[in-house]
């Protein structure tokens, strides 16, 4: 990895001597926010701060976030623009600075006023893309998102100062949050960061979310590895591993045993970043308690793994996932110089096409299926470029069922996991909140 | 928990073989998508012929849609904790058209933030004109139940 800025998220993170992890945490008031970026701080962790804006303010509906914060209503995440700059500052007044960098994790497909709100509030990184906080996230057409994203990249980059360097993060492995084949997730990874840095950034991070096999989580993570070697050169990049994404264990012990296998990852395949989740996120927003014993759990699961073998670790090209990734990255960078035309492109002839996305502008030929090892893969790969490395296999027609069961496939391994050994007990009702 | 009408439930034995037209939709702050395509899968297997609307819907558009598509119902899913919100704007702007006011819709999913207060939200949901109201804990039966009611009622 090239080093060339100096300080802020990017570098922070560059510069960290153990795993960095981070919460998804967002609260609506700003007393409770700052309450829990202080203990994201404070945590036996090597940690970088969250703020996770709300739905309102993601699908630019302000004014249902103003009439939430006057009557108090519960928000799912911090209203960053409702807010306004200089509370933001107040809010953060003391915590934020270069040695705990925080982040603005969104999910907005017209991301510019987000991004000059957080410039405003002195923050400089953030995360999202083109593609990726468009298709699982919104209605809005991709072409729309591809012309807003230009414009964010713009505003971010024009933003470098003597201060902090400006990093943006892609949400590209993470599409539809479960269900989707690594390869086509460490492609739009590594496109969205591309284009991120044709438009000026130079401090990115490309993501990645654990999926349903260990060891196929591994080949992907070093395939974007490789892939970010091989195609930026001169940025200053990292990877960031998603705890699962998808249908979460509802048992304590099933939930940490899922991070415990997401820090793994992390450590063993060389990311430098890990978000975290909690033992209750399939059931609500988690307190802010819970989210610092999820950091600090996580923290001590990677100090007890042992360091990866360096030069085992660095090849990333013989696997399947690199097979698919690379196809699909080469098809759309073929397609021109022009990134974000390109995956318009590639988008419209179904080149790259996301199993189970609703989104008009995706092809929806695309499915996934869990096969017996429990690696994902292809069931049908649409008009994706991928014929001369996939053989698909074809599935039975999709129930209710069949879906619930592939959506529960971690979910129910892990939980049985509880209830196979000692002591099962569901976790206790919640006082209070 | 469920709150439609009582004294309504019970699964109708020998239900006609016609279904429903049904419109299944988000909303309008809602990105999660997977609960639609699961409702969509299981209405279709209970022989309701099913139109999804995606995710982030706004009020507007499911207000065109049921006054163009005049379904038998409206099924509303949430799970993003806005669901008691949206959904009592939602339902205002369908009950503020004249022409909808007596469309079954209804609403389900994870409808707060934290347990407790998506629970204290259903009774408001109900009265603010919601047919039926399905919290997540209660599981699908309820809402087969109900939708039974109906297709005996509307497929006579
Ligand atoms: C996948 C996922 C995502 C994906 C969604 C991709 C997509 N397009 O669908 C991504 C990553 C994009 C995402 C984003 C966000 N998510 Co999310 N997500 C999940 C997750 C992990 C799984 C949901 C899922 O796929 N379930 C499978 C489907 C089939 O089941 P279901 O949705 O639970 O619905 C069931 C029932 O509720 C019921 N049901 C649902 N609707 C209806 C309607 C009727 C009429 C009936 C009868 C039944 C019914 O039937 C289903 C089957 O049992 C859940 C947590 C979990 N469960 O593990 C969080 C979760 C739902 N997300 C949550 C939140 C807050 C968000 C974000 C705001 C980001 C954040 N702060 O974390 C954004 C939302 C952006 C927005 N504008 O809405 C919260 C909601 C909290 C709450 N209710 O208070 C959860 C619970 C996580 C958490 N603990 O914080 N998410």
């Amino acid at each position: 990895m090239d080093a060339p800025t100096t300080t802020g998220f990017g570098a922070f993170v560059r510069d960290a001597r153990e795993l960095v992890v981070q919460p998804r945490m967002g609260f609506g008031p700003p007393r409770r926010m700052r309450r829990g970026l202080r203990a994201t701080r404070d945590a036996d962790a090597t940690s970088v701060g969250t703020l996770t804006l709300d739905s309102y303010t993601r699908v630019g509906d302000l004014a249902a976030a103003r009439r939430a914060v006057t009557e108090g209503t519960d928000l799912n995440g911090y209203p960053l623009l409702t807010h306004g700059p200089a509370a933001t500052r107040r809010m953060l007044r003391g915590i934020g600075g270069p040695g705990f960098p925080v982040q603005v994790r969104h999910g907005s497909a017209a991301p510019q006023d987000i991004v000059r709100g957080l410039l405003a509030a002195g923050l400089h990184a953030t995360e999202g893309g083109p593609v990726s906080y468009c298709l699982p996230y919104s209605r809005t057409p991709l072409a729309e998102a591809v012309h807003h994203w230009t414009r964010a990249c713009e505003l971010l980059a024009e933003a470098r100062g003597p201060g902090p360097e400006p990093h943006l993060e892609s949400f590209g492995g993470c599409m539809m949050g479960q269900l989707c084949p690594p390869g086509l997730l460490v492609a739009l990874s590594l496109l969205e960061g591309m284009f991120f840095v044709r438009h000026g950034l130079r401090s990115i991070s490309l993501s990645y979310a654990q999926q349903t096999d260990p060891v196929q989580d591994e080949e992907a993570v070093r395939a974007l590895r490789a892939l970010a070697a091989e195609l930026l050169p001169g940025v200053d990049w990292h990877i960031v591993v998603y705890t699962y994404m998808g249908v979460y264990p509802r048992t304590p012990s099933g939930a940490r045993a899922l991070q415990d296998r997401a820090v793994a990852l992390a450590v063993r395949a060389g990311a430098r970043r890990l978000i975290v989740k909690t033992t209750v996120e399939a059931r609500r927003i988690p307190t802010v308690a819970e989210n610092v014993a999820a950091l600090e759990t996580s923290a001590r699961t990677a100090r007890a793994l042992p360091r990866p073998d360096r030069a085992a670790a660095d090849d990333g090209r013989d696997t399947q996932v690199y097979a698919e990734a690379r196809a699909l990255v080469e098809a759309v960078l073929c397609l021109g110089p022009d990134i974000g035309r390109g995956l318009l492109t590639a988008f419209g002839r179904g080149w790259l096409d996301v199993p189970y996305c609703l989104h008009p502008d995706n092809a929806g030929r695309s499915a996934g299926f869990i096969d017996e090892r429990g690696r994902l893969g292809w069931s049908s790969v649409g008009a994706m470029p991928i014929g001369h490395v996939v053989t698909p296999r074809p599935a039975a027609a999709l129930t209710s069922s069949g879906l619930l069961d592939a959506l529960h496939y971690v979910e129910t391994r892990l939980d049985l996991g509880e209830l196979a050994g000692t002591g099962a007990h569901r976790e206790p009702a919640p006082a209070g909140s | 928990m469920q709150t439609t009408a009582p004294g309504t439930a019970g699964p109708t034995p020998g239900a006609p073989a016609t279904g429903l037209d049904v419109v299944v939709t988000g909303t309008s702050s809602d990105a999660h998508t997977w609960n639609l395509i699961y409702l969509e899968l299981l209405l279709t297997e209970w022989g309701h012929r099913v139109s999804v609307l995606g995710a982030c819907v706004p009020e507007e558009l499911v207000v065109t849609e049921a006054l163009a598509c005049r379904p038998d119902l409206v099924v509303v899913g949430s799970v993003n904790g806005h669901g008691a919100a949206d959904g009592l704007r939602l339902i205002a702007a369908i009950r503020a058209e004249p022409r909808l006011a007596a469309l079954p819709v209804v609403i389900g999913g994870k409808l707060g933030t934290a347990e407790d207060t998506a629970r204290a939200a259903l009774p408001r949901l109900r009265a603010a004109g919601f047919t039926g109201v399905f919290e997540e804990s209660a599981g699908t039966a309820p809402f087969r139940r109900y939708l039974d009611t109906l297709t005996a009622g509307v497929c006579r």
